[in-house]
């Protein structure tokens, strides 16, 4: 079973993105910030992680630029889930080595979508 | 609504768009015209019935065919069929057509558009090998409406989001405000006409692959049959035919064959391999009618 760890400083949205994760087969870990999160990677590093931007503590870009640095950071596939849904925010995101992007507001089919895009289906 | 009133609107989408509905697609029918009712100020579904019954709103009954025929799409929807289309149709036409430089395909249930545009990207990532070849994309669907978004190339967000690649939406559209719109280079790519199935398609000239997805499903068998039959008389003698999941050739017709291992994939008829059908180009097959 692939690991998915979700970062989201929303309960709310952790919940709904486990629900639909947890049906397409991952098993999830959650981190509400992007420092939390780096944790938990240095910890157990996923496959997959679906990352919000916005975050107290630590944002989802600042994150993510710490996380390829790491050691086998490179490996999970990162698709950004976020409320930013500009051109300017996308470009960034796959700059810092995003490998997909989600516009908030989601669903299944969209998770579903993108998951199959980078070849986590 | 009354069982009369669902028997009226069965036998009218039948004749009208070649759709056949089953006696459990009821709420399928009230799904979608309720809203197309109460758009026109239409009280209820029986008031709607009896408009069309007296045949006399012509713009009723072409709102109501389209309602109920128009069919979600999204972009690389099934992503197989595209990765065949890259994979194997693609190549195997570049090398059988080298003559000419001419490749012509057809979206025959354009939809919104999603369909085409996603081939012609396809196609432009893949320019550099198609330096001086015409390529030739044609949308066909029977709904004027749908046609009108799919000329406008404008989607929303979510739209933009089933299926498309985030590098691609990034290199090939143009945000504006909540919205999306894919650039002119590839709308211009795309030809769009209006056209039902069941009529003559036989001035659209001759395919080198077309995609028929997702739309046979709605017809009955001796309707698919034909269908499936004319579509062969329009391509040509290596051309690919590319059906939806849910879809087959079997036992409709024998114009087709299934190219191995390639599901939703097929050759015109009596050719078995993407090889054998090359073969066939190199010993004089015809390649284009016009």
């Amino acid at each position: 079973m692939k690991t998915c760890l979700v970062v989201d400083d929303s309960s709310v949205i952790r919940k709904v993105a486990r629900r639909i994760l947890e049906d397409l087969d991952f098993s999830i870990a959650e981190a509400e910030d992007g420092k939390a999160a780096l944790e938990s990677c240095r910890k157990d590093m996923p496959d997959a992680i679906l990352l919000d931007w916005n975050m107290p503590v630590m944002d989802g870009l600042e994150f993510l630029t710490a996380l390829r640095q790491e050691e086998g950071g490179d490996r999970p596939t990162v698709v950004f889930c976020t409320t930013e849904n500009d051109v300017g925010h996308i470009a960034k995101a796959i700059r810092a080595g995003a490998n997909e992007y989600i516009m908030k507001p989601f669903d299944r089919e969209i998770v579903e979508a993108k998951f199959q895009e980078v070849g986590l289906l | 609504m009354t069982p009369t009133e669902f028997e009226f609107l069965k036998t009218f989408l039948k004749t009208r768009s070649g759709l056949v509905l089953s006696n459990e697609k009821q709420y399928l029918v009230e799904s979608r015209l309720l809203p197309l009712a109460r758009k026109g100020g239409i009280a209820s579904l029986s008031d709607l019935v009896i408009r069309l019954q007296k045949g006399i709103d012509r713009k009723l009954e072409t709102d109501v065919v389209e309602a109920m025929t128009t069919n979600e799409s999204f972009f690389f929807r099934d992503k197989t069929p595209f990765d065949n289309f890259t994979n194997t149709m693609l190549p195997a036409l570049l090398k059988a057509r080298g003559d000419r430089k001419r490749i012509r395909i057809w979206c025959a249930a354009a939809s919104t558009g999603q369909e085409p545009y996603s081939l012609a990207m396809l196609l432009k990532e893949a320019a550099a090998k198609l330096a001086g070849w015409r390529i030739e994309i044609i949308g066909t669907d029977i709904s004027n409406e749908v046609l009108d978004k799919a000329k406008s190339g404008i989607y929303s967000q979510f739209e933009v989001q089933r299926g498309l690649p985030i590098q691609m939406l990034l290199k090939y559209f143009t945000q504006n405000g909540d919205m999306w719109q894919i650039n002119p280079e590839i709308r211009g790519m795309v030809q769009w006409r209006m056209l039902n199935l069941l009529e003559n398609f036989s001035s659209l000239g001759e395919f080198d692959v077309i995609f028929c997805r997702n739309v046979l499903i709605y017809f009955d068998q001796p309707t698919k049959s034909d269908i499936l039959n004319r579509l062969a008389k329009l391509m040509s003698s290596d051309g690919y035919l590319v059906l939806g999941a849910a879809e087959t050739v079997v036992g409709l017709s024998t114009a087709f064959q299934p190219v191995p291992g390639l599901r939703g994939l097929y050759h015109r008829g009596g050719v078995s391999s993407p090889g054998a059908a090359r073969a066939g180009v190199q010993t004089g097959s015809r390649l284009f009618a016009s």
